[in-house]
C-alpha cells in the first residue's frame, strides 16, 4: 500500500502540541482521543468502586457515611457507562471504522470532533458538585443511583448540574452515531457489500441506529424530572397527579437497550479476533448478523423486566419475562458460533486471544444469570440484591470491558508500528481474570443470601463473601496500571510490528502499513 | 425437584466455597443459596430457581467442554491445521430451536408460579404498610398502627467510626423497636405505599418483595407455616439510610395474635384520648417526650443528628433560624414537610402531642431557646 504513504505528503501539515488535538478532524486522532479520555474516567469511576469496596470490606461504617457512599455508587455507575465504555467503543470505531472499510476518514469530520470535545465538559458538570460542600465528605454530587429513579432524584438540590451533563452526553452519542452510520453507508470501497462487511462494522451499524433511537428518550426523561423540579410540572410527582412509575418505564426504555449498545460493539471484536488467531473463518457469519439485529430488536420489548415489582399487571409481568427470556436465544446462537469457530482451528493464544476467549466464558456466565433473572417469580427474589450486581458486571465487566481490552490489544500494533511486550499483556490478563472472578462471583451468594445491593453496610452473615470481594477489587483495579504502563511502553517503542501483525488476520486494516499513516485509503481499495 | 433435593447443590456450591479460597472453616455457616422459604410458593420459586440454574449448568458444562477441548487439542502448537468449515444451515437451526424448547418448557412452570404469586384474593387479613424515610409504617386498622425503625443500639453502633464493635452485635442491622406481628397459617395481604420515595418490601424466607410507591396501593400476599422470628431489609434505594430501615416479623399462633390486637387497640385509644384532649403541657414534659419522638419513632436524627448538629448535606437545626424563630413556621415544616427535599411531612405520622412535644424539643434543646408549642397549637395549624 506505498501509494498511500506518496499520497499522504501533500496534506501533512496539521498543527502540533495543543492544537493538534483541539482542532483535529483526523479520524485517528480523535479515536486516540476518545480512548485516554475513557481511561482516564475507568480510573476514576474504578477509584470510586474502590471506596465502595473499602467501607464494605467489613461490616460497620468505617470509611465514608453513607450519603458519600451512594455517591460513590452513583458516579461509579454514571462514569463508568456514560464516560468509560461507551466513548471507549466511540474511539475504537473511530480508528477502526474506516480502516476495515477502506474509507479515509469519518464522514462528518468537523461534527466528529464536536462530539468529542463536549465530553470533557459533561464529565465536569457530573463530577463538579461533589466539590461543593463544607468539606470534601460533605461533597453534594448525585446519590440516588446511576438509573436516578423518581422521585428520589427528586429530592437532590444539584440536580440541574446532572440534567445538563445527560444532556451533553445524549448530544455527543447521537453525533457520534449519526457520524458512523453516515460512514458506513456511504464510504464503504467499492465492492464491500453490507454482507462482506467486518462484523465490528455490523454490530457498530446496529448500535448506533439503536443510540439515535434511545438516547432522546433518555433526554426526554432527564428533562421532565428538570421541569418536576424547576418549574412546577408533576410528569412523575404523585402529589400534582404524576405517576413515579412513568419513570421507570421511561428510563428503562432508554436503559434496556443501552446495556445491549454497551456489549454489541464488544460482540463485533470478538468477532474478528477468534477467527485470526483460529486461524479460520468466523462459523455462521450470517447467523451473526441476524443474531444481532435480533437481539438489537429484542431489546427494544424487554424492558419492565426491570420493574418486575413495581406492580404490573399479571399479563403484563408475563409478557415481559416470554420476551425477556427469548433474548437468550439469538445469545446463545452467538456464543456457539464463537465455540464453533474455534473448533478445529488452529489457534495461539496472544493477548487478544486470551481476552477473546475469557470474554466469551464469562459473557456466557452473565448469560446465564440473565436467564434466570428473566423467570418472573425467580426474579421477585433476586430483584435489587447482589444477584444482580453480579448478573451485570459478568456482562459489562466480562463482556464489554474485557471486549474493549481485547480490541485495544489487537489493533494497538497497527496504531502505533509496535508490538506490545506480550509478558505484560499476559501478567495483565490473568491478574485481571482472577481479580474480576474473585471480586463478582461471591456476589452470586451474597445475593442469593439475601443482600440487597446499593447498601451500604450489611448484616454479619454476609461479611465474608464482602471481605473477599474485596480483595478481589483492589487485585482487579490496581492491575490495571499494568494495562497503562505496557501501552505507554508500546507508544514509545518496542519490536517493530509488520503490516499484516498477525499470522492469520484478514480484513484491510491489515493492508496498510504499521503505524497506519496519518492519511489513509485516499484513493479506496477494491474488494473483491 | 423438590426442596430437599438442594443438598447436592449446597455442596457444589460450598466447594465452590472452599475453592475461592479465603473462606476457611466455617462456610457451613453461610447460606450460600436462598434461605429456606416458609410457604408454599415460596417452594415453588425455589424450584423454579433450582430447575432454571441446572438447565445453566448443563449448557453451560456442554459449551465450556467444547471450548476447553479445543483450546487444548486444536492448538498450532499441537500441529493442528485449521478445517474450512464455516457454516451449517442444518447445525444452526438445530440451536436456534433446542433453546427454544427449553425456554418453552421453563415457561410453562413459571407461567403457573406467577400467578399464584399475584393472586392476592381471600385473604384472612391486611395488613398496610407504608415506607418512609427510613423506617416503615405498619397499620392493622382500627387505630392500630405504628412506626418500626431500626433498633437504637443498631442505629448507634452504625454510625461512622462509633467506635463500637459490630461484629458483638447480634442481628446487627436486623433488629427494629417494634415488630410486625402476624399469625401463622393465614393468607396475610400487605397494602403498600409511601409517604416519599420508592421503596420496597422484602422478606426474603417469605418470597415476597414488593415497591412500596408514592400515590400507589401495590399489593402481595404471604403465608407463614412456622411460628418465628423473620428478617428482611428495604430493597428500593431510597436514600442516605437506605440500609437502615429492616423489617422484622414475628409469626405467633393465632391466640397470641388475637390477644396483641386487642391489647394494642386498647392502647391506641388510649394514646389518642390523650393526645385529643385539650390538656396544656409543662415544658419539661413536652421536653421529654420530645426528645424520646427525635430519638426514637420519629427519627429525625437520622439526618438532623443527635445533638442537632447535622448530618452531612441535612441541615442543623442547633441555632438554627427556624429552630429559634416564628414557631408557626417550624409547625409547618415539621408537619408539612418541604417539598423536593427529604424533610417529610410528619403530619400521618405523628399525633398532635408528638408534634408539639417534637418542636419543642428542638427550640429548646442543644442551647435553644425558643417558646413552648402545645398540642393545640399543632391542631390549629393542620
Ligand atoms: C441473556 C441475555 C440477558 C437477559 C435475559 C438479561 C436479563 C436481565 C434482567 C431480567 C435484569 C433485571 C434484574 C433485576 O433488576 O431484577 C437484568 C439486569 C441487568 N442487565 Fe441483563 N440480561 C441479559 C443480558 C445482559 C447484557 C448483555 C447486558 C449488558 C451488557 C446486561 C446488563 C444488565 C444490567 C446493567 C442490569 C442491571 C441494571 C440495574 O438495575 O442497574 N444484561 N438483566
Ligand atoms: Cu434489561
Amino acid at each position: 500500500m506505498s501509494e498511500t504513504m506518496t499520497h499522504d505528503t501533500h496534506h501533512d501539515e496539521h498543527p502540533s502540541g495543543i492544537k493538534r488535538w483541539l482542532f483535529t478532524t483526523n479520524h485517528k486522532d480523535i479515536g486516540t482521543l476518545y480512548l485516554w479520555f475513557s481511561f482516564i474516567m475507568f480510573m476514576l469511576g474504578g477509584a470510586m468502586a474502590l471506596v465502595i469496596r473499602a467501607e464494605l470490606f467489613q461490616p460497620g461504617m468505617q470509611i465514608v457515611d453513607p450519603n458519600f457512599f451512594n455517591m460513590m455508587t452513583t458516579l461509579h455507575g454514571l462514569i463508568m457507562v456514560f464516560g468509560a465504555i461507551m466513548p471507549a467503543f466511540v474511539g475504537l470505531a473511530n480508528w477502526q471504522v474506516p480502516l476495515m472499510i477502506g474509507a479515509p476518514d469519518m464522514a462528518l469530520p468537523r461534527m466528529n470532533n464536536w462530539s468529542f470535545w463536549i465530553l470533557p465538559f459533561a464529565a465536569t458538570m457530573l463530577v463538579a458538585p461533589m466539590f461543593m460542600g463544607d468539606n470534601f465528605m460533605s461533597g453534594q454530587g448525585p446519590a440516588f443511583g446511576w438509573t436516578f429513579y423518581a422521585p428520589l432524584s427528586g429530592q437532590y438540590d444539584k440536580l440541574a448540574f446532572f440534567v445538563f451533563a445527560v444532556h451533553l452526553l445524549g448530544f455527543s452519542s447521537i453525533m457520534g452515531s449519526i457520524n458512523i452510520i453516515a460512514t458506513i453507508l456511504n464510504m464503504r470501497a467499492p465492492g464491500m457489500t453490507l454482507m462482506k462487511m467486518p462484523m465490528f462494522v455490523w454490530t457498530w451499524l446496529i448500535t448506533a441506529f439503536l443510540l439515535i433511537a434511545v438516547m432522546p428518550v433518555l433526554a426526554g426523561a432527564v428533562t421532565m424530572l428538570l421541569t418536576d423540579k424547576y418549574f412546577g410540572t408533576s410528569f412523575f410527582d404523585a402529589a400534582g397527579g404524576g405517576d413515579p412509575v412513568l419513570f421507570q418505564h421511561v428510563f428503562w426504555f432508554f436503559g434496556h437497550p443501552e446495556v445491549y449498545i454497551m456489549i454489541l460493539p464488544a460482540f463485533g471484536i470478538i468477532s474478528e479476533i477468534i477467527p485470526t488467531f483460529a486461524r479460520k473463518k468466523l462459523f455462521g457469519y450470517a447467523s451473526m448478523v441476524y443474531a444481532v439485529a435480533s437481539i438489537a430488536f429484542l431489546s427494544f420489548i424487554v424492558w419492565a423486566h426491570h420493574m418486575f415489582t413495581v406492580g404490573m399487571p399479571v399479563a403484563g409481568e408475563l409478557y415481559f419475562m416470554y420476551a425477556t427470556v427469548m433474548i437468550a436465544v439469538p445469545t446463545a446462537v452467538k456464543v456457539f458460533n464463537w465455540a464453533t469457530t474455534m473448533w478445529r482451528g488452529s489457534m495461539t493464544f496472544e493477548t487478544p486471544m486470551l481476552w477473546a476467549v475469557g470474554t466469551v466464558f464469562l459473557f456466557t456466565i452473565g448469560g446465564f444469570t440473565g436467564l434466570m433473572l428473566g423467570v418472573a417469580p425467580a426474579d421477585f427474589q433476586y430483584h435489587d440484591t447482589y444477584f444482580v450486581v453480579a448478573h451485570f458486571h459478568y456482562v459489562l465487566v466480562s463482556g464489554a470491558l474485557f471486549g474493549i481490552i481485547a480490541g485495544v490489544m489487537y489493533w494497538l500494533p497497527k496504531w502505533t508500528g509496535n508490538m506490545y511486550n506480550e509478558g505484560l499483556g499476559k501478567l495483565h490478563f490473568w491478574l485481571t481474570m482472577i481479580g474480576m472472578n474473585l471480586t463478582f462471583f461471591p456476589m452470586h451468594f451474597t445475593g442469593l443470601a439475601g443482600m440487597p445491593r446499593r447498601y451500604s453496610d450489611y448484616p454479619l452473615q454476609f461479611a465474608e463473601f464482602n471481605q473477599i470481594s474485596t480483595i478481589g477489587a483492589f487485585i482487579f483495579g490496581f492491575s490495571q496500571l499494568i494495562m497503562l504502563y505496557l501501552i505507554i511502553k508500546c507508544i514509545k517503542g518496542g519490536e517493530k510490528a509488520t503490516d499484516e501483525v498477525w499470522e492469520g488476520s484478514h480484513g484491510l486494516e491489515w493492508t496498510l502499513p504499521s503505524p497506519a499513516p496519518y492519511h489513509s485509503f485516499d484513493t479506496a481499495p477494491e474488494i473483491k | 425437584m423438590s426442596f430437599k433435593h438442594n443438598n447436592i447443590m449446597t455442596k457444589g456450591l460450598v466447594l465452590l466455597g472452599l475453592w475461592l479460597g479465603v473462606v476457611g472453616q466455617s462456610v457451613a455457616e453461610y447460606n450460600l443459596n436462598f434461605p429456606e422459604p416458609v410457604n408454599a410458593v415460596g417452594r415453588e420459586i425455589y424450584d423454579l430457581h433450582m430447575l432454571v440454574f441446572w438447565i445453566c449448568v448443563v449448557i453451560g458444562i456442554g459449551v465450556f467442554t467444547m471450548m476447553i477441548y479445543s483450546i487444548i487439542k486444536h492448538r498450532k502448537s499441537k500441529g493442528a491445521v485449521p478445517s474450512d468449515f464455516h457454516e451449517s444451515a442444518k447445525v444452526e437451526v438445530v440451536w436456534t430451536i433446542v433453546p427454544f424448547i427449553i425456554l418453552i418448557a421453563v415457561a410453562i412452570p413459571a407461567t403457573s408460579t406467577l400467578i399464584k404469586l399475584e393472586d392476592t384474593s381471600d385473604a384472612d387479613l391486611t395488613i398496610k404498610v407504608t415506607g418512609l424515610q427510613w423506617k416503615w409504617k405498619y397499620d392493622y386498622g382500627d387505630g392500630v398502627s405504628y412506626i418500626s425503625s431500626l433498633h437504637p443500639d443498631h442505629n448507634k453502633a452504625r454510625q461512622l467510626n462509633s467506635g463500637i464493635d459490630v461484629t458483638k452485635i447480634d442481628n446487627y442491622l436486623l433488629e427494629v423497636d417494634n415488630e410486625l406481628v402476624v399469625p401463622i397459617n393465614k393468607k396475610i395481604r400487605f397494602l403498600l405505599t409511601s409517604d416519599d420515595v420508592i421503596h420496597s418490601f422484602w422478606v426474603p424466607k417469605f418470597a415476597m418483595k414488593k415497591d412500596a410507591i408514592p400515590g400507589y396501593v401495590n399489593e402481595t400476599w404471604t403465608t407463614v407455616e412456622k411460628e418465628g422470628v423473620y428478617r428482611g431489609q428495604c430493597t428500593e434505594l431510597c436514600g442516605k439510610d437506605h440500609a437502615f430501615m429492616p423489617i422484622v416479623v414475628r409469626a405467633v399462633s393465632e391466640g397470641d395474635y388475637n390477644a396483641w390486637l386487642a391489647k394494642q387497640k386498647t392502647a391506641a385509644a388510649a394514646a389518642a384520648a390523650e393526645a385529643a384532649a385539650d390538656k396544656v403541657w409543662s415544658k419539661e414534659d413536652l421536653m421529654a417526650r420530645g426528645e424520646a419522638v427525635y430519638k426514637g419513632k420519629g427519627g429525625c436524627f437520622g439526618c438532623h443528628g443527635a445533638n442537632g448538629e447535622g448530618v452531612a448535606t441535612f441541615p442543623k437545626l442547633a441555632g438554627s433560624a427556624i429552630a429559634t424563630g416564628d414557631a408557626a413556621k417550624h409547625i409547618d415544616v415539621v408537619v408539612n414537610g418541604v417539598p423536593g427535599t427529604a424533610m417529610a411531612a410528619y403530619s400521618g405520622q405523628l399525633n398532635d402531642l408528638e408534634l408539639a412535644a417534637v418542636i419543642t424539643y428542638e427550640r429548646n434543646a442543644w442551647g435553644n431557646n425558643a417558646s413552648i408549642v402545645q398540642p393545640a397549637d399543632v391542631k390549629a395549624a393542620r
